[in-house]
């Protein structure tokens, strides 16, 4: 595993993160969104899941970043965060980064390197998808159609009253 | 230095803890929604880190659960902006301090 690119791509995932968490112009935000994400997809291929990876860059930077924008743009009253930080969730968040990144440098089980495996080829996953998790993968479709529905019916303007 | 699996689970802890910060501290509703996307993201790279890195079961179920996580994040990025827009409607804002109807 190259770590040369490891550290480009945390430097990168992480700043733009954290751009899309402070920067005041909520369109600003949205774009950093979408750098991060690709960011997260170049750590699954660093990682070997690089069908993940593309999964990653199709619904989070394709859809996803458009969906915020187009609501940026659908709200448009107030594109101007008011700045002010509340600073009991910054503590909280403090306090939670604290005490994870205390437990997980204090394991010391976790400093081991990758080993080699095989590669996790699509015909791989797409055969498990079938066969061990084909549960799971119809109840999300399920799901994905209940968020559809409920998603238009939150914002089909209501005819009888106007 | 090689990465080991504690150098992903410091980014991935650092990525959550960015997206609670901007869950937690932001007043517009869609920074809420981007925080909780963050949060999310943290957690499928937990998941892929953890397979990537232990012993190699015949399905390979962190990956699947990435997949399976992705798939919902997005449906509930649909839901919560598709609220933030029905809301927006109806108070004209998205400051989320001033959704305060059902305040007793």
């Amino acid at each position: 595993m190259n770590s040369a690119a490891f550290v480009v791509i945390a430097i990168l995932t992480l700043a733009a993160s954290l751009a899309a968490a402070s920067l005041p112009k909520l369109i600003h935000a949205a774009l950093s969104f979408a750098v991060a994400f690709i960011g997260i997809a170049a750590f699954f291929f660093l990682l070997g899941a690089e069908f993940v990876g593309l999964v990653q860059v199709f619904v989070y930077v394709g859809a996803v970043a458009v969906l915020i924008v187009f609501t940026i743009l659908l709200t448009r009253r107030d594109v101007q965060d008011t700045g002010k930080l509340n600073w009991g969730g910054a503590i909280i968040a403090i306090a939670v980064f604290g005490g994870l990144l205390w437990a997980i440098l204090k394991t010391s089980a976790l400093s081991i390197a990758a080993p080699q495996i095989e590669a996790l080829t699509v015909k791989r996953i797409g055969g498990v998808l079938m066969t061990d998790y084909v549960w799971p993968l119809q109840c999300v479709g399920l799901l994905l159609t209940a968020a559809l529905i409920g998603a238009l019916i939150l914002v089909m303007e209501d005819r009888n009253e106007g | 230095m090689i990465p080991t699996l504690q150098l992903f689970l410091v980014v991935s802890v650092t990525l959550f803890s960015i997206g609670l910060l901007a869950a937690l501290s932001r007043r517009h509703a869609i920074f809420i929604l981007i925080g909780i996307e963050l949060m999310l993201a943290a957690a499928s790279l937990n998941f892929i880190a953890f397979w990537r890195f232990g012993p190699q079961p015949r399905p390979p179920t962190g990956v699947m659960i990435a997949i399976f996580s992705i798939a919902i994040a997005a449906a509930e990025a649909v839901v919560g902006l598709a609220m933030v827009i029905a809301v927006y409607r109806h108070y004209r804002t998205t400051n989320v301090d001033q959704f305060d109807r059902l305040k007793g």
